[in-house]
Formats: C-alpha cells, sequence, structure tokens
C-alpha cells in the first residue's frame, strides 16, 4: 500500500506529518511512502532527509492525492489555494485518510468525505485509554502547547522568570497561573517552573491536585464541594456557585500574578471565559494572558483568534497554532502518534491495512468506514477491567476462624506450657547425664537465637558460610574415633575428617574471600 | 593434654564461635568475626588432636591435608554467582560425615553404657544418622537445582504428603525395629534401611521446592546441618559439638524464617513444596502492551534522572552482569546522580546473595539498601533499573489476592516515575507468576542478555 504526505495547505501549518526516522519504521511495515516536495521544509526537514530513507518525493499534490491509497496529514482536508479544490475532493475513492478532523465541528467534511467512500481515521478521536496512548496526538500536541506558551509569554513578558538578588538589586520572580491542568497546562506548569517562576495552577478536578504539586507548582483550593471530573478524565461544566467561586478566586489571583495560562477545555463545547475584561484590567501594566483555548473561542473574554492584542496594558496571545510554531518537534511526535497507530493497523507487518472494529483504539479513532459514518463511537470502556472472583471464592482467602474459642492469653503461653511439658517428660526418663548435655543445648540455642536476630541482612551469605564452616566441627567426633581399633572405624572416621576438614577450609576462606570484597 | 585441658579449649572454642556469629551483625566486625572462627576452630581441633585419647596421627594428618586442600581450592576458584551451590555441597559434606560419625560410632559401640543411658544413646545414633542422611541427600538435590543439573520446577508426586507421612513412620517403626535389635548387638539392618529412607526422604522433600523457595531451602540445610552436627554432639557427649551444632541450627533455622518472612509464606508450606499450587480463584490475567526501549534511550533516561534506584535479581546473577553494573553507577554517580540499591530479601538463590555479588563489583555498601529502608523513597525516584528480577517487583503481590505471591512484601518500584526492567524475555518469574508491572505504561522493557545490554547503556552513558 503506497501512502501519501502532502504538504500541508493551512495558512501557517509547519508541522509535517511524518519524519524521515517515522518514514523509515513505516516503510518496514510494508507500506511505500511518498512525500510532497518540500513538504517538511517548516519543520527543517529537506527533501534529501526523506530521499536517505527510501521515501519517493513527488513534486505535486495531485500526484500524491491520486497515486496514494492513503494520505496522512496533520490538518483537516480544507479548501487547497493552488489547485482551487477541496483536498477532500482530491481524495480518491475509496481512499484512507488518517489526520485531525473533528467531526463533530466538520459535519460537511464528513459528508464529502463519506461520499467519496473513504474510510477515515480521525486522530482527534483516539480513545483516551492508557493503551492507546502511544497514538495520542492531542496530548502529544497539548504537551508541545503547553510548553510553546510559556515560551510565547517569555518573548513578551519584560522580566526575568526566575528570582535573583544582585549588585544591581533585587529581582522578585514572576508569578504564573496555570488555569486548567490537563496535559497542556501541566506541560506548562513544567516550563515555567524550570524557569524559575512561582507557579500556581488551578483544575476543576481535585485529582489532579496531585499531579500539580508533583510539579511542584501550587495547587488553588477552591472551598467549595464539586466533583468536576467528566468521563474519559476530561472536565465537565460546573454549577453556576462553583463558577462564581471560581471567578472570585481569578479575580483575586489577576491581581497578583504576572503571567496567566488558560487551558481549560470542555469537549465539544465552547470554551469557558474564565478571564473578563475587568480581570484584565486589573493585572499589573506589562502582564501577559496565553489562551491557548482561543481556538475555541478563548478563555479571555478579550482573545482574539490567532493575534496578539495588547489591551489596558496587558498583553493576550490567541495563537491557536502553538504546535506549529514548535514545527519540528510537533512532527516528530505527531509522525511518531501516527506510526503507532499504523503499527496497530498493520500487525502483520504486510503494508495492508486491517481495520479492525474490535480493536477499542481503532474504532474510536475510525470516524468514517469505507463510506459509512461510524460517528461517534460507543463510549470508552476501561482499559484493563479488573476481573472480578466469584464471591463465593473469596471466603477461601480469608483465614478460617479457629474452632475452639481459646481465650487470647492461654494462646500466647500454649507454646510456652506445650514446651514446658515436653521438657519435663523428657527430665522424666532421661539420666543426668543426657540432662547436662540437654542443659547446653537449649542454652546454645537461645544465645544462637540472640547473635543472629542482629546479623545485617547483606550479610547472610558470609554467615552461611561460616556457620558452614563451625559446622563442621563434626570433624572433632572424628577425630577422637580414628584413633579407635578396626580397619573399618579407622576408614569411616578417616573419611568423614576428610570431608569435614574440606568443609571447615572450604569455609573459611571462602568467607574470607567473600568479606574482603565488602567496603565502604 | 589432660582432659580439664581439653575441655578447657573446648570451652574457649564455643566462645570463639559466640563471637564470630555476633561479629558479622555489620561489615566492619565481620571480618574479624570469621578471624574468630578460626581461631575457634584451630584450638578445638589442636586440643583434640592433643588429646590423650587420639593416637592415629598419619591417617588424622593425611585426612585433614587432604580435605583442606580440597577445600581452599574449591573456595578460590569458586564463582562469585556459585556461591549457593558452594554453600548447599558444603552442607551435603557435613550430613555426610554426620552420618559417617554416626556409623563408626554404632560400630564401636563402647560396652560402657547400661540401661536407659544405653537406649538414649542408641535413640542419639539413630536420630543423628537420619538428620545427617536427610541433609546430605537434600543438599545434593539442592546443589544440583541451583548448579542447573537438575530441572529447577518443583517436582510434583501424587500424594506426596502421604507419601513424606509414610516415609516419617517407616522411620519411626525402624527405629522401634533398631532399638530391639540393639539390645542385643545387631541392629545394622535397621539402621541402614532407615538410611536409605532418610536419604530418599531428603530427595523428594527438596525436589518438590520450587527454584524461587531455593532461599529458604538453603538456609533450612544449613540449620539442619547443624542439628546434624548438635545430634553427633549427643551421640559422642561433646558440649562442643552441641553447642556448636545448636548455634549453626538455631542460626539457619532463623534464616529460614527470615526468608519466609520476606516472601509472606508459611514455614511448612516451603517444606510441604509445590509453589502457587494452593491458592483458591485464578489469578487476574496480564493484559496490556509493553513499551520496549533501546540501551540507547536507557542512557538517555538514565542521564535525566537525578535519583536513580538498581533493583537487581536472579537475572544478573546468571548474566554475571554485576561488574558492568558498577561501571555504570561509577560513571553515573561521577555525574552526580544519586544512584543507590534495592535489594529484597529473597533476590537470587540464597540469603543476602545480591549483596556478595555487589560486593564482588566492589560496590560500597553504603549505597545498599534492604527493602524496608528504600521502599518509602519510590514515589521520588526518576528512574528505576530492574535487572533480571520478577517476582520480587510484582505489583501483584500487593493488589491481586488471587495472585500464587499475594501478600509477599515486594519492591514498590512502579511508584517511581520510570521503571526500566532488563529481561531475556516475557516469559514469567521463577514463581510462573504474570507480571502486571511490565506493562504498566511508565514501565520500559530493556530486552536480552543483561550483561550485553548493560554494555551497551554503558557505551551509550560514556558516549
Amino acid at each position: 500500500m503506497k501512502i501519501g504526505i502532502p504538504k500541508e495547505v493551512h495558512e501557517g501549518e509547519k508541522r509535517v506529518a511524518t519524519t524521515p526516522e517515522a518514514a523509515e519504521k513505516i516503510i518496514k511495515l510494508g507500506f511505500s511512502v511518498a512525500v510532497e516536495s518540500g513538504a517538511g521544509l517548516g519543520a527543517d526537514i529537506s527533501d534529501d532527509a526523506y530521499r536517505k530513507v527510501g521515501v519517493e518525493i513527488v513534486d505535486s499534490p495531485e500526484k500524491i492525492w491520486e497515486d496514494c491509497d492513503l494520505v496522512m496529514k496533520v490538518r483537516p482536508p480544507q479548501k487547497h489555494p493552488k489547485l482551487k479544490k477541496d483536498e477532500a475532493e482530491l481524495l480518491k475513492d475509496g481512499g484512507h485518510l488518517i489526520s485531525f478532523i473533528w467531526p463533530a465541528q466538520n459535519e460537511q467534511l464528513m459528508q464529502k468525505l463519506a461520499a467519496k467512500n473513504a474510510t477515515v481515521l480521525a486522530m482527534d478521536s483516539i480513545p483516551r485509554i492508557s493503551r492507546a496512548q502511544k497514538m495520542d496526538a492531542l496530548s502529544s500536541m497539548a504537551n508541545i502547547a503547553g510548553y510553546r506558551a510559556v515560551i510565547e509569554a517569555a518573548q513578551h513578558f519584560g522580566r526575568f522568570f526566575t528570582g535573583q538578588i544582585t549588585a544591581a538589586g533585587k529581582i522578585p520572580p514572576a508569578k504564573v497561573l496555570v488555569i486548567g491542568a490537563g496535559v497542556a497546562g501541566l506541560a506548562a506548569i513544567g516550563a515555567a517552573k524550570s524557569l524559575g517562576a512561582i507557579v500556581r495552577a488551578f483544575d476543576t478536578r481535585p485529582e489532579v491536585k496531585e499531579q500539580i504539586e508533583s510539579m511542584d507548582a501550587e495547587f488553588l483550593m477552591l472551598d467549595f464541594e464539586e466533583e468536576g471530573s467528566g468521563t474519559g478524565g476530561y472536565a465537565k461544566t460546573m454549577s453556576k456557585e462553583f463558577i462564581e467561586a471560581e471567578m472570585a478566586l481569578f479575580a483575586q489571583q489577576a491581581k497578583d500574578v504576572d503571567i496567566i495560562i488558560t487551558t481549560a477545555l470542555i469537549p465539544g463545547k465552547p470554551a469557558p471565559k474564565l478571564i473578563t475584561k475587568a480581570m484584565v484590567e486589573s493585572m499589573k501594566s506589562g502582564s501577559i494572558v496565553v489562551d491557548l483555548a482561543s481556538e475555541q473561542g478563548g478563555n479571555c473574554e478579550l482573545t482574539q483568534k490567532d493575534k496578539v492584542v495588547v489591551e489596558h496594558n496587558v498583553t493576550i496571545i490567541g495563537y491557536s497554532n502553538l504546535p506549529s510554531r514548535l514545527a519540528n518537534q510537533s512532527s516528530q511526535l505527531y509522525s511518531t502518534n501516527l506510526r503507532h497507530l499504523l503499527t496497530d493497523l498493520c500487525p502483520e507487518k504486510n503494508g495492508q491495512l486491517n481495520i479492525d472494529m474490535e480493536d477499542e483504539a481503532i474504532r474510536g479513532a475510525t470516524v468514517i468506514k469505507e463510506g459509512k459514518i461510524t460517528w461517534p463511537p460507543p463510549p470508552p470502556t476501561l482499559s484493563v477491567v479488573p476481573k472480578t472472583t466469584d464471591d463465593t471464592k473469596v471466603p477461601a482467602v480469608i483465614e478460617k476462624p479457629s474452632g475452639l474459642p481459646i481465650p487470647q492469653p492461654v494462646k500466647q503461653l500454649l507454646p510456652l506450657i506445650l514446651g514446658g511439658l515436653a521438657l519435663f517428660s523428657v527430665g522424666s526418663v532421661a539420666p543426668e547425664s543426657f540432662m547436662s548435655h540437654f542443659t547446653v543445648f537449649v542454652l546454645a540455642c537461645f544465645i544462637g537465637y540472640q547473635v543472629i536476630w542482629n546479623v545485617s541482612p547483606s550479610l547472610h551469605t558470609p554467615l552461611m558460610s561460616v556457620t558452614n564452616a563451625i559446622s563442621g566441627i563434626i570433624v572433632i567426633g572424628a577425630l577422637i574415633q580414628v584413633s579407635a581399633p578396626g580397619f573399618l572405624m579407622t576408614l569411616l572416621a578417616g573419611l568423614a575428617v576428610l570431608v569435614a576438614s574440606i568443609n571447615i577450609v572450604g569455609g573459611f576462606v571462602v568467607t574470607r574471600r567473600m568479606l574482603e570484597m565488602f567496603r565502604k | 593434654m589432660s582432659q580439664s585441658l581439653v575441655s578447657m579449649s573446648y570451652i574457649a572454642a564455643a566462645v570463639l564461635f559466640i563471637l564470630s556469629l555476633s561479629g558479622l551483625s555489620n561489615q566492619e566486625t565481620a571480618r574479624r568475626g570469621n578471624y574468630y572462627g578460626m581461631a575457634g576452630m584451630t584450638i578445638a581441633i589442636l586440643a583434640t588432636v592433643l588429646s590423650d585419647s587420639v593416637t592415629a596421627y598419619v591417617t588424622l594428618i593425611i585426612a585433614l591435608l587432604i580435605g583442606g586442600t580440597i577445600g581452599v581450592k574449591a573456595a578460590l576458584k569458586v564463582e562469585m554467582t556459585q556461591m549457593p551451590e558452594l554453600v548447599a555441597i558444603m552442607h551435603s559434606l557435613v550430613g555426610l560425615a554426620a552420618v559417617l560419625v554416626g556409623y563408626a560410632n554404632f560400630i564401636e559401640e563402647g560396652t560402657s553404657l547400661f540401661g536407659v543411658e544405653k537406649t538414649i544413646h542408641e535413640i542419639e545414633i539413630y536420630v543423628g544418622v537420619l538428620i545427617g542422611a536427610i541433609t546430605f541427600s537434600g543438599s545434593v538435590i539442592a546443589f544440583g537445582k541451583l548448579s542447573g543439573r537438575i530441572d529447577g520446577k518443583p517436582l510434583i508426586l501424587p500424594a506426596r504428603h502421604w507419601l513424606n507421612l509414610s516415609l516419617l513412620i517407616l522411620a519411626i517403626l525402624f527405629g522401634k525395629w533398631f532399638l530391639a535389635q540393639a539390645e542385643t548387638g545387631g541392629g545394622m539392618l535397621p539402621l541402614l534401611l532407615m538410611t536409605v529412607i532418610a536419604l530418599a526422604f531428603g530427595v523428594h522433600m527438596v525436589m518438590a521446592i520450587g527454584g524461587a523457595d531455593m532461599p529458604v531451602v538453603v538456609s533450612m540445610l544449613n540449620s539442619y546441618s547443624g542439628w546434624a552436627a548438635a545430634a553427633t554432639g549427643f551421640m559422642l557427649s561433646n558440649d562442643l559439638l552441641i553447642v556448636t551444632g545448636a548455634l549453626v541450627g538455631s542460626s539457619g533455622a532463623i534464616l529460614s524464617y527470615i526468608m519466609c518472612r520476606a516472601m509472606n509464606r508459611h514455614f511448612l508450606s516451603v517444606i510441604a513444596g509445590g509453589f502457587g499450587t494452593g491458592s483458591s480463584g485464578a489469578a487476574a490475567e496480564i493484559v496490556g502492551d509493553v513499551n520496549p526501549i533501546t540501551p540507547e534511550e536507557t542512557a538517555q533516561l538514565l542521564m535525566s534522572a537525578g535519583h536513580i534506584v538498581i533493583v537487581p535479581g536472579y537475572g544478573m546473577a546468571v548474566a554475571q552482569a554485576q561488574h558492568t553494573v558498577f561501571e555504570i553507577t561509577k560513571l553515573l554517580r561521577h555525574k552526580g546522580k544519586n544512584v543507590r540499591f534495592g535489594i529484597h530479601p529473597v533476590a537470587g538463590r540464597m540469603p543476602g546473595h545480591m549483596n556478595v555479588l555487589l560486593a564482588e563489583a566492589k560496590v560500597p555498601y553504603d549505597i545498599v539498601f534492604e527493602m524496608e529502608e528504600i521502599n518509602e523513597d519510590f514515589p521520588h525516584i526518576d528512574v528505576t533499573l530492574v535487572i533480571g528480577a520478577n517476582d520480587i517487583v510484582n505489583p501483584s503481590a500487593l493488589d491481586d489476592p488471587n495472585s500464587p505471591i499475594a501478600g509477599m512484601p515486594v519492591l514498590e518500584v512502579w511508584k517511581g516515575q520510570t521503571t526500566i526492567a532488563m529481561k531475556r524475555s516475557m516469559a514469567s518469574g521463577y514463581a510462573g507468576v504474570g507480571n502486571p508491572l511490565f506493562v504498566m505504561e511508565n514501565t520500559r522493557m530493556l530486552f536480552g542478555d543483561a550483561n550485553d545490554t548493560l554494555q551497551a547503556v554503558l557505551k551509550a552513558l560514556s558516549a
């Protein structure tokens, strides 16, 4: 099967769907790959780099769309500026397309593609299950967006992020507020933190508190009880009271912080307006707002999509193409996501697509199959369903209650009483000579018990080899017997001496060897 | 040398042995402890040889010399990875010596004893030979299993508990027969038959125990060899033998107990053998994909980490990778990383096995930590490198009540940020249990022989 990578036509889009590294691995899956000339230039990838790994470079975009059975892109198909034709129409009949689609927002596009009998996999529809994380392009792009948001803010911010005390005076650290601690939010926290800023973060989902704190940022608590987690790890719309409390918190924070980065999104809905005009006005002069939700209308009332505006001396950055502004990095991650998807789609590595609608990740991503719209997919289930065991079997694991109700103190004393009885019965029949040996034996056991508990676990092996050597003391018995008359006696005892002396010498020498090695 | 002087020397030897064992309580005094042991042994042997009852100097010196030479050669030649085998075969020697001494004592059979004392003496011989024979055959089998000459999987015979029980009853019956015969000066036949039974019992017992339980077996046999010496001491009315045997016996018993506790297993269930057969309900199956990683990526991860823990397992011993591990450790520590080792009590095939291997590679022991010391630190660890370990890092021990290793304390490596697990393949561990750690999101699998892959990691690190 031939895979085609056209140059992105969206204005300002610099990413490319496949890098040479990914192409090399895709070719190993049995596919052949063609790339439109200059497709990688925006991401600093030359045509030659593609050629080196065996990718065919095609000059005209039409040829890519015509010849290839599978087209992989970043942006959803749109009108081609040069060919004056929609990319969806360029797709060949019954062809395959993998790209961002946003099926909820692009109904027309979906119809067009369905009319082409196409099979379309939307990178934005890959379910958020742990197994599919390796192909989750939304997360990998969000990660980049979060990082880039901090870099954009730094670009427009007139001060250091980190605090310093210099000969020329004290520099206070920048204070950054991150709203929404999803992948992008956490990436922003990490980037801002590593530049040295004081970072605070807010999220409606209480379970992310730990994640925020793990990034060493401060989690802003809202004194309000409401669970903000929706399905699939996304946030949901909150109640009116909650939003009021939230807004009050933001208003108070706006006066204090230097940079606000908003990443609040609710799936399938316009972005919530969290930063009002009044809040922007209350911010210190020279402050920055980076609105990562500008594509969905923005979290800030004053955001203008894809523009940087200065209102009341506050710079509001509304770029919606932040990943594209780090084109090489995002192309790498995106193409790796694509490659993972292809690997799952082509389990036999024969260069043929196998769209297995039983596979949850592939089912979720497939929005059109052979002309039939299959979006939206059934709701996702948990990736690993813990197997429930039969309730009847559980009690088997639990310790059986003892049959006789023995009171606790008696239970504790029982071994002692039994031991005492055993000693007593031995004492009642055994002669005195045995008892004196027995005394020695019992006392020695106790000494052993006391001494061995103190041995450091790391010395257990030397301990064993020393005790081994010491137990060769049995040689003494053999030594006494070896002088007794009779050939058989001498032979047996002599053998015993030999064997035991192997033990003694070997044990001590090997212990010494081991202990020599332990050093600080 | 007079008898009193001999007894005095024996007391000195016993004290030195106790000092020797207590010296092993930490690394600083361990070497001194070993010398105490040597001194004690020398005093004991010299005193015995110089005592009036010993005259056959030629035989004795020849036997001592041959034995000593073999011992030195074996001890100097053995690889540290083969320590479990060496220890096991040495146990068998003690058992063999106990059997030989028992027989010799039986043949000698002085007529100085009468009545109850004579009976007790015969019981002592009988018990001494019994324990010695079990120790001997059990240790030989353990040696075979540890050195790979015998398959490590537990051999489960049908009705094995009944088999054990009937062997025990037979041994007791033969004992009665032996006592009856010994009254009249005979009894060789029942003694021989019992020896055969005891040998079979030892073989059967260790054959039924799986490879993962080997640390328990080795320490248990250690204990037996002590009891065998103690029984010989009773037989010969020699207090030094009794004291030493009891010390060694209780030492081995405590070690077995520690090992059992480390695996959350009952001592009896280990001895009864057949790992994992008694669990009720099916253990949860392991579902998920593994994330493989290359040595180069491993090196990058290690370079970007601040806190690193290395968890070695039997795989490191097999691949003889401890030296490479230390080279990597040195390099990373040189770059200012906090590298530590986390050792599970039953890692390897013998108590303390990993510590010895790391010591051989000159890893300083103050960066080697026990499980309890390091477990709570895992949430702050950036990268954990698991080298050829499986069951001791298996999360299902904690969260799957149906897992055969449920309840066993494990190193909670999955709480760290990233875990790199090195394995030869995706095969399950010695316990035959699947390990969900390997499919966790923050786990990366590095496949291949531990030493080869670590060499590659080292190369990438120093590049």
